[in-house]
């Protein structure tokens, strides 16, 4: 790392260095992709983690998380800040990570920075008729600004990217689709787009041309309620992002807590999460292959996989008291002790699990219709995996090793051993395959703990009221879909001055463009299935 | 005549919670007189449809996961009469609003209304679906659904467990058996 320093001051001299929870570099927007174009192409730091927008104040800034695919736990954090808050621009990096695309895009929806030269400068996830930038920290939230409108408006054609020239900007329309273009819309209600996502898609006969996916009709804002909260409140919104992993989220927001705060965890919550998590997963998983093969016909499949899914959420439900959403983790370790049955109800449902397992291979894995369908379909490569910063087993089925629990493992996950499932093909039957094979891992983890839950307390005793120390935190877990992230950035209150969640189904909708284009659209239900994204996740 | 009693099968009357509302509205109905031929027709439709209401296959988030563990193995909506989701709108007889509905889902979701086939009813299922829920002071969060929606019944719960789904549906059920079915537009043109 040292010798990174040299080379980063070489190339931008009066750039700010410091050795924080990762190393951090403050560069002044023109300099800023100087330093990308060196991080991206010398050093390797080909993985976009995270792109938060921020404001600073006086100041709208942006913070970019970057990672190696060669070892995911290696990380830099790039800031820069504009002070014209009128205009404020920044540079695109979107031609060097594909993932800043949409993340930009989100930068403009909430504070209005515009990304020169970035391709596509439109809104993400709020209206064009929006008024106002509703995280900026001057927003006045009132409803007279922003009523609510049912009148349904015509989707736009165009977009618009703004390039440099001269000393001026230049604002560029251009058109989304060609003259002769057959435009379909899938969603945003379609059961098969797994929430309320939006596809026109291009077609020429049947063949896709071009998808543009359309988000927000599930915003929530959640990052902006985040900052009127204490920490302890703030909890709630994680389960309620992807409830298909809301154990997995809490423990990863929960961890960014404790670790500001300098709160230790004690070991048996540690297992307790560890096993919770994995349960989780496996939940994931089921819900995964079920919605996949009823997406295609198999409603069979379907009935089966909700069938087993429900003997972990009864063991949830004991300990917990929730069913999909627990509230489980708090800040310090858990809500609850587990509950006595919790053990061997656990034990109970491996052998039930591997059981379901065989079944659902002999049910579905070797239909023909099935390995027609999947076999060489929406092949992700693994060069277009890492520029859409793609994370988790659809990543892991085009060869790209990510999984944070053995890179960078938290909780109790140093202490079992289990493999990382990795395949080379890329296409949608090896991210199906994957799935399944990573609940298989997952029992071999949870079978290594059940029996060894040390004693003790299961939660720490913390201060009635949470400040973090001024700075800021990041933490990445691995959630089902992938690599899940928090970032805060604490001004020493109680509250988070900026709270943002990395999502990774963002990366994995952002890709289905290039991953679809030349496929049929009968297939486009099929990736979009092995893909698996979870659309409030994406929105928050 | 008399107007038929409040009661479907599976579950009894004592069980359900909320009678009053109900039986002021047969009351109602009761004092306007119900012709013979009427209200035995009314019966046998009103029979068919309370055990075949086909909801609209929506779910915008979190509680759109139990309304699918309510159609699968374990709870099987089948079983009341809620037999199949149905994908479109015009084959659907309830809509189930399971989820938060944002600014920008609002007019999708008027639109869906709109789209469905006379009678129709809508169950609001979730807190998000009835008050906007944790999100409620969220700047584009819509307050309930019946801002813009005529609500039939109110699930409560963050998710509603499965059961408390199946409840208020049922009393979705009982809500269409007593409702005046023919000629109900006459009666209203004339009332006005
Ligand atoms: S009521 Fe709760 S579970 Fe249902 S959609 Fe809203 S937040 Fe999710």
């Amino acid at each position: 790392m040292e010798n990174i320093k040299e080379l980063i001051l070489a190339k931008v001299s009066d750039a700010v260095i410091e050795d924080k929870q990762y190393l951090t570099v403050t560069v002044k927007p023109e300099d800023l992709r100087t330093l990308a174009k060196m991080l991206r192409y010398d050093e390797g730091f080909d993985y976009l983690i995270q792109l938060t927008g921020v404001d600073y104040g006086d100041s709208l800034g942006v913070v970019y998380l970057l990672a190696k695919s060669e070892d995911m736990a290696v990380c830099i954090v790039i800031k820069t800040a504009t002070a014209d808050k009128e205009n404020p621009t920044l540079p695109t990096v979107s031609d060097m990570w594909k993932a800043a695309n949409w993340n930009e895009r989100e930068v403009y929806d909430y504070f209005g920075v515009i990304f020169i030269n970035h391709p596509d400068m439109r809104h993400l996830f709020l209206t064009e008729r929006w008024k106002g930038y509703p995280l900026r920290k001057d927003y006045d939230a009132g409803r007279d600004v922003n009523p609510l409108d049912l009148k349904s408006y015509d989707m736009s054609d165009t977009t618009v990217s703004y390039v440099s020239e001269g000393d001026g900007i230049k604002k560029i329309e251009k058109n989304l689709f060609e003259e002769e273009d057959y435009v379909v819309n899938i969603g945003p209600q379609h059961p098969a787009t797994h929430g309320v996502l939006h596809f026109r898609t291009a077609l020429d006969g049947e063949i896709i041309k071009k998808i543009d996916a359309n988000c927000g009709y599930i915003h929530r804002g959640v990052e902006k309620l985040c900052e009127g909260l204490t920490y302890p409140q703030s909890l709630h919104f994680t389960d309620r992002l992807d409830y298909l992993c809301a154990h997995i989220y809490r423990h990863g927001l929960c961890m960014c807590v404790e670790k500001a705060a300098g709160i230790e965890v004690p070991e048996r919550a540690e297992v307790i999460r560890t096993i919770m998590d994995e349960l989780q997963r496996i939940d994931s998983h089921l819900i995964a292959w079920s919605c996949m093969c009823q997406d295609m016909s198999a409603l069979t499949a379907f009935i089966y996989g909700m069938r087993d899914r429900e003997k972990i959420l009864d063991i949830f439900e004991e300990t917990g008291g929730g069913r999909l959403i627990q509230n489980y983790n708090v800040i310090g370790g858990v809500m609850a002790d587990i509950h006595p049955n919790f053990v061997q109800r656990v034990k109970d449902f491996i052998p039930v699990m591997r059981k379901g397992l065989k079944e659902y291979h002999q049910l579905y894995t070797g239909n023909v219709i099935a390995r027609e369908r999947m076999i060489g379909v929406g092949v992700m490569s693994k060069e277009t995996a890492i520029a859409y910063g793609v994370t988790g087993p659809s990543a892991r089925a085009s060869g790209i090793h990510c999984d944070l629990r053995k890179m960078a493992p938290y909780a109790a996950y140093d202490k079992v051993e289990f493999k990382e499932i990795i395949r080379m093909e890329g296409d949608s039957m090896a991210r199906y395959m994957n799935r399944l094979d990573e609940i298989e891992e997952s029992l071999h983890i949870i079978e290594q703990l059940i029996d060894n839950i040390p004693e003790g307390d299961f939660c720490a005793k913390t201060k009635a009221i949470i400040k973090l120390p001024e700075g800021e935190y990041f933490q990445r877990v691995e959630g089902g879909r992938g690599e899940w992230g928090v970032y805060i950035l604490s001004k020493g209150d109680k509250t988070p001055y900026r709270m943002k969640f990395r999502s990774p189904c963002m990366t994995l909708v952002n890709a289905m463009d290039t991953i679809s284009r030349g496929g049929k659209i009968a297939d486009l239900i099929t990736i979009g299935g092995s893909m698996d994204y979870i659309i409030p996740d994406i929105d928050r | 005549m008399e107007v038929k009693d409040i009661k479907i099968k599976g579950i009894s009357y004592d069980e359900f919670k909320d009678n009053d509302s109900l039986e002021k509205y047969v009351e109602e109905l009761r004092a306007n007189g119900v012709g013979i031929i009427t209200g035995v027709l009314d019966d046998i439709i009103n029979w068919g449809r309370s055990n075949s209401l086909w909801p609209l296959t929506f779910a915008t988030s979190c509680c759109g996961i139990e309304f699918m563990a309510v159609g699968a193995a374990r709870y099987d909506f089948a079983r009341f009469g809620f037999e199949v989701t149905r994908n479109s709108p015009r084959q659907a007889d309830v809509i189930i609003v399971a989820g938060t509905i944002v600014d920008k889902m609002a007019p999708v979701l008027k639109r869906l209304y709109d789209q469905m086939a006379e009678p129709k009813y809508v169950i609001a299922m979730g807190s998000c679906a009835i008050s906007g829920g944790p999100f409620c002071n969220s700047y584009c969060v819509v307050n309930g659904v019946d801002e813009f929606l005529p609500v039939d019944v109110y699930v409560p719960g963050c998710p509603p467990k499965p059961e408390a789904l199946l409840y208020g549906m049922m009393q979705l059920q009982r809500k269409v058996k007593m409702e005046r079915f023919m000629f109900k537009d006459k009666e209203v043109k004339e009332n006005e």
